[in-house]
This record gives structure tokens, C-alpha cells and sequence, in this order.
């Protein structure tokens, strides 16, 4: 078994034309910048992202939109980017809005082995039109499907050469479920570490749920709002 | 006179009790951490994971890894745990959080409340309130009593795409403390220096308002 890939590049090997993918971050936190820069390089089209987020516009998924590379964005909040907003408007772009948490859910439901579930939230919103809706207890809930992609694209902090990943910080956000629920899970990371050299107390996904691994390179990590206090 | 945004976020912290787990939205709500009393332990949850939020970093604090979830730079206080998108909607949808303060473009008098949403306009997304508002045991909104038009935003019904049904049990204005109960706003307290009478001409819902109505007494 080797996990182990030498780079962005050949991480993202099978990644083709009308693929639906999984991209982790919260804002440009945690975004797994590695795999973005070299889908812009191979230039695949007609791309479904799953994602929180859509990036900034130079930044992020942003800069797949410049391509143009992206048909389809599912996520919860896309207010950051002008690009974005202009392919939207002039129908380039489909946007399926999902709240966060039901975003988040149905991404774990998709690598749990759950086909879907039901959650209070976006009851009686035009979140739940032409979704079955069934009370519970008195209370009114809407069924969500679970999501999964062809490849997932994930940053974690330190991961080992099984797929053993620790997060650090809000880093972490979407990246473990979408972990777990891509059909082929890709990684990188801050720290590629021996098998061991992580304690197994510390490990918060499990190398099963991922297929390749690479020390990424070059972090930019940039911030949206740099807020500070005086000292 | 009416209260600005700050004094608004002040009347909310009078809410807060010892040991509650809160979640404050962007904007005004995010002011009410400034008015924790200092006597008091309250956790503030950020819905991209991270429950026990401290105030911004100084500038040499300053970590990319660690943001709110208006993606701004942000400290962990001692006691603080890190978690998963999933795992911050377990708290929210599960009812573990006690008290979520948000903002507001819409409230109706039977608690209906929209945030999100205006028609014609760019949609940028519903972010987590759709959640926040699904089941929160307590949800208070703090936003202005009127729009730029100055138009009531206090109304017998939203008229701007729902975020939630029936949720919202108080309002904070900068002219009032309202609670929302039997199809009716009323007014608990109105802001130092407004009368009950201006508070009635600027609310279109329901409002049920007696005249001897308390000032609100801010620190």
C-alpha cells in the first residue's frame, strides 16, 4: 500500500471533465490550495464544487472561476466574490444554496452510509419546496439527501503516510466529512509524517478514508477580515 | 433618543446568565461580546467550529487557521474546544446552545423572521442562520426598528423569503424591547428617551403597549 503521491499534480490524477468534487475551507481557511492551483493548470471543465464557499475572487475556488472550470457551486454563503456574482447573473454559473448545517450533514450522511435524514432546519422556506417533509413529535422536519463526489479535496495540517490527519484550529471545518465522502479522497498536507509519529489519541480522521496523500507546498494561507487588538 | 448599535448590544447582554453557550451572528449581535459582565462565564460558539472564542489577536497573534465565522482573526480562551462544521451544527440543531443573538431584515408579529433573501437582488447564500434560527432554544434578534425608508421591520407578516417559522421570541431595537407572544409584539421596555407613541407609529405588526411602559436602564 502507498498513499504517498509526490505532488499536487499527480494528486489530482482522474479528475476529469464534469466530475463532481468536494473542496474543504471555510472562507479561504483550511482551503486545500495545493489541488485548487493544479486544477487550474489542467484546466478540467464543467466541474461541480461542493464547498462551503465559493473563494475571493484572485483566491480559492475564485480563481477556477476565472477559468471558468466550475458549472455548478453547492454551498451556503458565495458573497465574496465579484466573478462569481457576474457568471451567476449572466446564467455561465448554477448555484444550488444549501444552509451550512444541512450542508455539513449531508456531506457526513454521504461518507456514513446514510441516503438521507431529516432536519428542522429551512422548514416552511423555500428550502424545503418539493422536499418530503414529516413531523416528528410534534414538530415539522424536511428530508435532505446525502452528498458524496467523485474526488475530495482536503487540507489537513499533519497527516501520516497511512491518512491518519490531524486539523489545527478552524482549519478543520468541512475537511473531515468531505474526507470520508469522496469516492477518491485526496489530501494535503502542512506535515507528512511517519506512520507512528502521530500519537493515535491525537488522530481525528482515520487513514481509511483516505486513497492519496502529499506534503503540499508554498501555503499562502491568506485572511479575508485581519482583525487585531492593541497589545 | 434612540439607542445606536452599541447600546443595542449592550440591552442584549442583559440576557446573558453565567455559563451560557451563545452564538452571535455578524454585525450588531457580534457587539454584545463587549458587554459580557465581567462576573459572569459565557462561551461563544462560532459555527465554523470553535466553541469558547476569546477577542481578536493582537498583531503578533495574528493565526490564518484561526478565524470567526465572519472570517475574522480570532483567539481560543482557556477552556476552549475546536470541532468539526458537522459537529457545530450538532450543538445548534440539538438545542445545546442557550442562547443565539442575530440580526434581522424582517420579523412578523407570529415570530416568522427573514434574513436572507431580497428578491431581485444578488442571493449570496443563508449562511447557517436557516439552522441557527431551526432550533435554538432561545433566539433574539438586535437590528434596527426601521429600514433605510424608514418602513417598519416590525410587520404583520414578512413579506421577504422566510428564513424561519415561528422562531424568534424578542426583538431589540434601537427604540424598544419586544417580546413576541400571541401574534403580537410587546413592548417590554422602550429605549431612554422614546415614547411609546413614536414606538406605535413606527410598528406596522401588532403591537401591544401600555403607556406607563418602562425606560430600559443601560450601565
Amino acid at each position: 500500500m502507498n498513499k504517498v503521491v509526490a505532488n499536487a499534480q499527480e494528486a489530482i490524477q482522474g479528475i476529469e471533465d464534469n466530475m463532481t468534487l468536494m473542496l474543504g475551507g471555510f472562507g479561504l481557511c483550511g482551503i486545500p490550495e495545493n489541488a485548487i492551483s493544479a486544477l487550474v493548470q489542467a484546466g478540467m471543465k464543467n466541474l461541480t464544487c461542493i464547498s462551503n464557499n465559493a473563494g475571493v475572487d484572485d483566491f480559492g475556488i475564485g480563481l477556477m472561476l476565472q477559468q471558468r472550470q466550475v458549472k455548478k457551486m453547492i454551498s451556503s454563503y458565495v458573497g465574496e466574490n465579484a466573478e462569481f456574482e457576474r457568471q451567476l447573473l449572466s446564467g455561465e454559473l448554477e448555484v444550488d444554496l444549501v444552509p451550512q448545517g444541512t450542508l455539513a450533514e449531508r456531506i457526513r450522511a454521504g461518507g456514513a452510509g446514510i441516503p438521507a435524514f431529516y432536519t428542522p432546519t429551512g422548514y416552511g422556506t423555500e428550502v424545503a419546496e418539493g422536499k418530503e417533509c414529516r413531523e416528528f413529535d410534534g414538530r415539522m422536519y424536511v428530508m435532505e439527501m446525502a452528498l458524496s463526489a467523485d474526488f475530495a479535496l482536503v487540507k489537513a495540517w499533519k497527516g501520516d503516510k497511512h491518512g491518519n490527519l490531524v486539523f489545527k484550529g478552524t482549519a478543520r471545518n468541512f475537511n473531515p466529512m468531505m474526507a470520508k465522502a469522496g469516492k477518491i479522497t485526496v489530501v494535503e498536507v502542512e506535515q507528512l509524517l511517519e506512520p507512528g509519529e502521530l500519537h493515535p489519541n491525537e488522530i481525528h480522521v482515520p487513514g481509511v478514508y483516505v486513497q492519496r496523500i502529499f506534503q503540499g507546498v508554498d501555503y499562502e494561507k491568506r485572511i479575508e477580515q485581519r482583525t487585531v487588538r492593541q497589545a | 433618543m434612540a439607542l445606536d448599535k452599541y447600546g443595542i448590544a449592550q440591552r442584549i447582554a442583559q440576557e446573558l446568565q453565567d455559563g451560557y453557550y451563545v452564538n452571535l451572528g455578524i454585525g450588531i449581535p457580534t457587539l454584545v461580546a463587549n458587554y459580557i459582565p465581567e462576573n459572569m462565564q459565557v462561551f461563544l460558539q462560532s459555527e465554523n467550529g470553535l466553541l469558547g472564542m476569546g477577542p481578536f489577536p493582537t498583531e503578533e497573534n495574528v493565526d490564518a487557521d484561526l478565524i470567526n465565522a465572519g472570517k475574522q482573526t480570532v483567539t481560543t480562551l482557556a477552556g476552549a474546544s475546536l470541532f468539526s462544521s458537522a459537529e457545530s451544527f450538532e450543538m445548534i440543531r440539538g438545542g445545546h446552545i442557550d442562547l443565539t443573538v442575530l440580526g434581522a431584515m424582517e420579523v412578523a408579529q407570529n415570530g416568522d423572521i427573514a434574513n436572507w433573501k431580497i428578491p431581485g437582488k444578488m442571493v449570496k447564500g443563508m449562511g447557517g442562520a436557516m439552522d441557527l434560527v431551526a432550533s435554538a432554544k432561545n433566539i433574539i434578534v438586535a437590528m434596527r426598528h426601521t429600514n433605510r425608508k424608514g418602513e417598519s421591520k416590525l410587520l404583520p407578516s414578512c413579506s421577504l423569503p422566510l428564513t424561519g417559522l415561528g422562531c424568534i421570541k424578542k426583538v431589540v431595537t434601537d427604540l424598544g424591547v419586544f417580546e413576541i407572544k400571541e401574534n403580537a409584539f410587546h413592548l417590554l421596555e422602550r429605549a431612554p428617551g422614546v415614547s411609546v407613541q413614536e414606538i406605535r407609529e413606527k410598528t406596522a405588526g401588532a403591537l401591544v403597549a401600555s403607556d406607563d411602559c418602562p425606560e430600559m436602564k443601560l450601565a
